[in-house]
């Protein structure tokens, strides 16, 4: 059974329709690779999926119960989907260590204690534990960024949501983050990313989505995604991702 | 009739009030800080009458003369008592509303300066609307909310002469009585503004550099 | 609480607040026009002007910014009497908003100065025009028009204040509230309707403001 199935999603912005009748589902254990242009609807969707946005039609299904995104059910989703933001938004008037032990220890009642050892060793899964009583700001880029998924992770959740977490990072910094999700997904843990690491995708991900004009224009494997593309639009797309950047082209392989 | 000369002893009489005008701007400070944070939080309520409510409040208190507001809470406390008030509680109501009204729309200011991504990680990491409030929006508005409020804490100092009116003995009814018995308002009102200012120009200038110190790492948190 | 609400009473002296309104609005908008030439003098001066005038016009913000308006308005009434000076009561509310709105003005309007394009003030002196030319016909229009919201606010907070100058039996509504109740006695009900009056000139006065910037600013321009 799948962990998240999505059925028929569809959300206008205004006159923009956003995404239009969007189904996926995804396993548990299942690294799906979210990839498209600008405006496809990539993010939309995954905001749609943790209820920062509601969806005008179509269902949401969380372990075999249908969600609806409001109060009492949302809270308790948040407490098993994660999400990592492209600007990380950590909390910038707490420590690191605190920005990891707010979620577990308000939202799940987890005893203070409890969670600072949690803390701990998610602060180790980032590489990161020399810097738990250091604030945000005193942090890289990508330094911040991996505390955010530390963040995520010290939630517990069983499926947690990136959305494109390097593309506001420095080059040098990227390389650092994509080790840390090629560990979690090594470790099984079920991810759904937005994405334009094409190396990633391919080394990593199960199944890459490719979205288009709020549709999912083509799904598959990596290799058969990426070595033969069926849609124009998505030959297109890959040519011009990795005519572009050539750091890109580089960790693409 | 006796006249004083204005002299040390009279001078210090005037220094003796200077914890009154201190004592009442700083309770109304603080009653007015919280009655200005529900006032705010009403604000940005779903429901469309409070939201009225926290504005009426707020067009009301900054619509109209403090004196005036000063009088209809004396009165109107005298009514709802039936007795004759004493200035102090009348005055510290009057003056704790009406700081709410103003320190409501710096508290709405700096919350609303919060970026939205700040709710939504904490929405995401399933904290409910109080818990978001308390641990993660809150202490960010009230570090953007105090340079506002130095400022208007200077204000408030100023707003405090006005209870002389009703007899209430800060300074400036310290001076009316001090001129009544020395005859010498030439020394004794300029004096007294002399008071005042070195009360109130220490805490102006500290408001422009926390105004200017709150940009700068405001820009640092606002990057993100 | 037995007190019997009585506001017929008010109602039938109810002409006698009209009038007093009427004073407060006389005596606010005549303190405004004043007010504001003095402040435009004064954003000018602290501008262009040589260090001592610069110093002089700051001490004087500095001066009326920190000390409460009733201390100022006594000093006009009764310190200065005591150096030979001696005014009525209407002529020392007067002076007193004045100065009192010149210094709040003064900060608001230097602030619109500087909002003023630079590139403005050299094409006017690319043009042979001299300082305080440049400063009539090309700066202070522009600069009143970007601080008016600003300007607006600290004229309704004045004409709000004015109610303090009943303390020296000037007159305006607050001065014919308190001699009315003084009369009556029914303290609470006259003070509750004046200050219904206050507010009703505040949001009258923001009426009329807003209809002021748009006949003087917006009217005949190019949006």
């Amino acid at each position: 059974m799948p962990l998240l199935a999505l059925a028929g999603i569809s959300k206008r912005f205004g006159a923009h329709r956003a995404l239009d009748g969007v189904s996926l589902a995804v396993e548990p254990g299942e690294v799906v690779a979210i990839i498209g242009r600008s405006g496809s609807g990539k993010s939309t969707l995954l905001r749609v999926i943790n209820g920062l946005e509601r969806p005008d039609s179509g269902t949401i299904e969380f372990d075999g119960k249908i969600i609806e995104p409001t109060g009492h059910q949302l809270k308790a989703l948040r407490r098993e989907i994660g999400i990592v933001f492209q600007s990380y938004n950590l909390f910038p008037h707490l420590s690191v260590e605190r920005n990891i032990t707010l979620g577990p220890t308000v939202a799940k009642g987890m005893t203070l204690p409890a969670a600072q050892e949690l803390a701990r060793r998610v602060l180790a899964m980032v590489d990161l534990e020399d810097k738990r009583l250091t604030y945000p700001q005193q942090l890289s880029g990508g330094q911040q960024q991996r505390v955010a998924i530390a963040r995520a992770l010290a939630m517990e959740p069983r499926l947690i949501l990136f959305d494109e977490i390097t593309a506001a990072l420095d080059p040098e910094l990227i390389g650092e983050v994509v080790r840390v999700l090629e560990r979690l997904a090594q470790g099984g843990m079920t991810m759904v990313l937005v994405t334009h690491e094409m190396g990633f995708a391919r080394r990593s991900a199960d199944t890459v989505v490719f979205m288009h004009e709020g549709r999912i224009w083509e799904k598959g494997p990596p290799a058969k995604l990426f070595g033969a593309p069926r849609t124009p639009e998505l030959a297109s797309f890959i040519d011009a991702i990795l005519s572009v950047d050539p750091a890109a082209k580089r960790r693409a392989g | 009739m006796m006249t004083r000369s204005f002299g040390t002893p009279e001078f210090l009489y005037l220094l003796k009030a200077v914890p009154w005008t201190l004592l009442l701007s700083l309770g109304a400070l603080l009653g007015g800080g919280i009655v200005g944070l529900v006032i705010a939080i009403l604000r940005t309520s779903p429901l469309p009458v409070l939201r009225w409510l926290a504005t009426g409040y707020i067009e009301l208190f900054q619509g109209t003369p403090v004196l005036m507001q000063l009088f209809v809470t004396y009165y109107g406390l005298a009514v709802v008592f039936n007795i004759q008030v004493d200035p102090w509680p009348a005055v510290l109501l009057a003056f704790t509303l009406y700081s709410g009204a103003f320190l409501g729309e710096i508290w709405r200011g700096s919350i609303e300066a919060i970026p939205r991504p700040q709710w939504e990680a904490a929405e995401c990491l399933a904290l409910s609307f109080p818990q978001q409030l308390r641990y993660v929006i809150l202490p960010q508005a009230a570090r953007i909310s105090i340079p506002p409020t130095v400022g208007f804490a200077v204000l408030l100092i100023k707003s405090t002469s006005i209870a002389a009116i009703i007899g209430f003995v800060e300074l400036t009814r310290a001076g009316q009585l001090m001129t009544d018995a020395t005859f010498q308002p030439m020394i004794v009102y300029p004096v007294v503004a002399a008071i005042y200012f070195l009360l109130c120009w220490p805490l102006s200038l500290l408001a422009q550099t926390l105004e200017r110190r709150i940009d700068a790492t405001l820009g640092v948190s606002r990057h993100f | 609480m037995n007190y019997v609400f009585q506001f017929n009473i008010v109602w039938e002296h109810f002409p006698e607040l009209l009038e007093g309104a009427r004073l407060t609005i006389q005596l606010s908008a005549t303190a405004m026009a004043l007010g504001l030439i003095l402040a435009i003098a004064c954003a000018y001066g602290k501008s262009a002007g040589p260090r001592p005038v610069r110093v002089l016009v700051a001490a004087y913000v500095e001066l009326i910014r920190n000390t409460p308006f009733l201390v100022q308005i006594f000093i006009f009434y009764f310190s200065l009497p005591m150096i030979g000076i001696r005014l009525s009561a209407d002529t020392a509310a007067l002076a007193a908003m004045t100065v009192n709105l010149g210094a709040y003005a003064a900060e608001i309007v230097r602030a619109g100065i500087e909002a003023v394009p630079h590139g403005q003030v050299e094409a006017g002196r690319a043009l042979g025009l001299k300082r305080l030319q440049i400063f009539r016909f090309i700066v202070i229009f522009p600069a009143l028009k970007t601080v008016y919201p600003a300007l607006a606010s600290q004229f309704i907070l004045l004409m709000l204040n004015s109610s303090v100058v009943s303390t020296i039996s000037a007159v305006e509504l607050t001065a014919v509230t308190n001699s009315l109740t003084s009369t009556t006695f029914r303290s609470f009900e006259f003070y509750f309707v004046a200050t219904g009056l206050y507010l009703a000139m505040s949001l009258g006065f923001r009426v009329v403001l807003s209809g002021i910037y748009w006949t003087v600013f917006e009217r005949g321009r190019p949006a």
